[in-house]
């Protein structure tokens, strides 16, 4: 999956520019950088939810919006950051719509084993039938990730996944993405703000300033002290803990 | 469900003997010709008008959408003004197909209107909804007084059973294909409820179904409006009373809801009947004043427990969801 020269106007204005990057199969790539970079607006266009206004999306050889929705729903995934919470689903009904693609709402006896995997995954048996307007904030993000867990797709996209997450779910969410590549070889993108989770936990970086690329590359190539400062416009200092490059920013 | 099931069968057994009171040997031929075509109106009107009620408000995301607060059904009467006017001779199903076009338009225009502009507060949809209904219900009675037609009109403004007779009703069947349309698309109506990048990410085609669902919930009211005339509250309240203890699962609720809808309505129907016997109350006077008292016990419970849920016994609902 590879997008080129992919460019997105509000008002004239270009909120990503010209951006064009590969995505490595089978790895965790972090999209970073500072508020309005234009980090999530690449994410739907990746996704087909925004349009774009030039550019390439290619999806293992085709043109992405030449993919049967259908089809392309059951190899990419995406979770958004603003989702439904007035809907009264119970948690297990919403993990459920993740196997929509496959079986349309007829669940099989297959579908049922995913979505318990799903469920167990996200450590959500607790509250299975519990309805998602009555949770917290974090136990319904788990919900809805658990839904993405349960479509079971080759590239999994999430905006700002550890959102409303406290510091347990967080750190087990990003763990959890790591599994979902290394024990299933998924490809997963992720938008992050923590820098930290994002250079612990992913394979590749890629930091956005502006609408366009400051800086793609590996963990240990992006997250520099100069890079960083060059991006956040603030001071850094890098340790390296377990042989990776974690930072402090003051 | 059974309870629901039970009290239908009651009330069907409690209209028989008060009508074969009186009447000896033209008893049945009353039943068939007016007590029976009665009846299965009923039925119909309740389950039509409360499923689509839940339909429009999964649609729109809002729970107060409903055929009356969707200038649905006011639509629907312009258009049959405009067969009155345009087509005197036209029979049933002549100006149920002009209602049908205006119904559908209708609640084409209103959706496409609050889908461009952004309301943030939830009780803005349905007060558009109602000004955009008024204004329709103006059009169509300012051409009625001009064209004298206000006389006809008035059986479709205030709903009433009365005039269904054999012959005249049968329009009403309609429903059924649409409803169970309605339960085979159950799911897909419930993901476009989610939103449409929700939607989409599942491989749904929001658009599609969001107007595929507006039609089936517009058609169903037009063919009750046709035959009964208008009754509003069903869609606004007995898809949320359901949605209170069953949650917003289609698939699980739609059965639930038109049983409801259908008991509610039977319910109504017997009051009128009864209050001033031997005359009776037009149905519409008698859901407008039961619905809207509920409809205020809707609110005051929902301000009062805020969002928490009345929850039934777990073990049931998990055998529930497994069948």
């Amino acid at each position: 999956m590879f997008v080129k020269e992919i460019t997105k106007r509000y008002d004239g204005k270009a909120v990503v520019d010209g951006v064009s990057f590969e995505i490595p199969k089978g790895k965790v790539l972090s999209l970073i950088g500072p508020n309005g970079a234009g980090k999530s607006t690449v994410m739907g266009m990746l996704s087909r939810l925004i349009a774009r206004d030039s550019g390439i999306v290619d999806f293992e050889g085709t043109e992405i919006t030449r993919w049967k929705s259908r089809e392309l729903s059951k190899r990419l995934a995406i979770l958004t950051q603003a989702n439904n919470v007035q809907m009264k689903l119970t948690v297990r009904e919403l993990v459920a719509f993740g196997r929509f693609p496959y079986s349309g709402g007829r669940l099989t006896q297959e579908d049922n084993e995913i979505i318990d995997r799903a469920i167990a995954y996200m450590e959500l048996g607790d509250f299975e039938e519990q309805f998602i307007d009555e949770l917290s904030g974090g136990q319904r993000q788990r919900a809805y990730i658990a839904m993405v867990i349960a479509q079971d797709t080759e590239y999994i996209l999430l905006d700002e996944p550890t959102n409303n997450l406290d510091i347990y779910h967080a750190t087990n969410l990003m763990r959890i993405v790591r599994r979902l590549c290394d024990e299933l070889g998924k490809t997963v993108i992720l938008v992050l703000h923590e820098i930290n989770y994002a250079a612990f936990y992913s394979d590749y970086i890629c930091a956005f300033v502006n609408g366009k690329i400051a800086k793609f590359g590996t963990v240990q190539e992006v997250i520099t002290k100069e890079n960083l400062s060059d991006i956040y416009k603030v001071d850094f200092e890098i340790m390296q803990i377990e042989g990776k490059p974690l930072s402090i920013y003051y | 469900m059974i309870l629901s099931v039970c009290s239908l069968f009651v009330g069907v057994l409690d209209i028989r003997p008060s009508d074969l009171f009186t009447g000896s040997v033209e008893t049945w031929e009353i039943f068939l010709i007016s007590r029976l075509p009665r009846l299965l109106a009923i039925l119909c009107t309740g389950i039509g008008m409360s499923v689509a009620g839940l339909i429009m408000q999964q649609l729109c995301m809002n729970k107060f959408v409903s055929p009356t607060t969707g200038a649905t059904i006011s639509s629907a009467q312009f258009g049959i003004l405009l067969a009155l006017l345009f087509a005197p001779g036209s029979t049933l199903w002549g100006r149920a197909a002009f209602s049908f076009v205006c119904a559908v338009l209708g609640t084409w225009v209103f959706v496409w209107f609050i889908q461009r502009i952004q309301f943030k507060d939830v009780v803005m949809v349905p007060l558009v909804g109602i000004m955009f209904s008024n204004i329709v219900m103006g059009v169509t009675n300012y051409l009625a007084y001009k064209y004298e037609m206000t006389q006809a009109l008035s059986s479709w403004l205030v709903g009433h059973f009365s005039t269904v007779i054999r012959g005249r009703y049968e329009l009403v069947w309609l429903t059924v294909p649409l409803v169970i349309l309605a339960f085979v698309f159950a799911n897909h109506f419930n993901i476009v409820g989610m939103g449409k990048d929700f939607s989409q990410n599942l491989g749904v085609p929001y658009d599609l179904v969001l107007f595929m669902g507006l039609t089936i919930a517009a058609m169903i009211t037009a063919s009750v409006v046709v035959v009964v005339g208008s009754i509003s509250y069903i869609g606004l309240i007995v898809p949320n009373i359901v949605a209170m203890f069953k949650g917003d699962q289609i698939r699980g609720t739609l059965v639930d809801t038109a049983l409801f809808g259908a008991v509610f309505v039977l319910v109504c129907d017997m009051i009128g009947r009864v209050v001033i016997y031997p005359y009776e109350l037009p149905i519409e006077l008698i859901v407008g004043i039961i619905g809207s008292i509920l409809f205020v016990g809707l609110l005051l419970y929902r301000l009062r427990h805020g969002r928490k849920a009345v929850r039934l016994d777990k073990a049931a609902k998990k055998t529930g969801g497994a069948a």
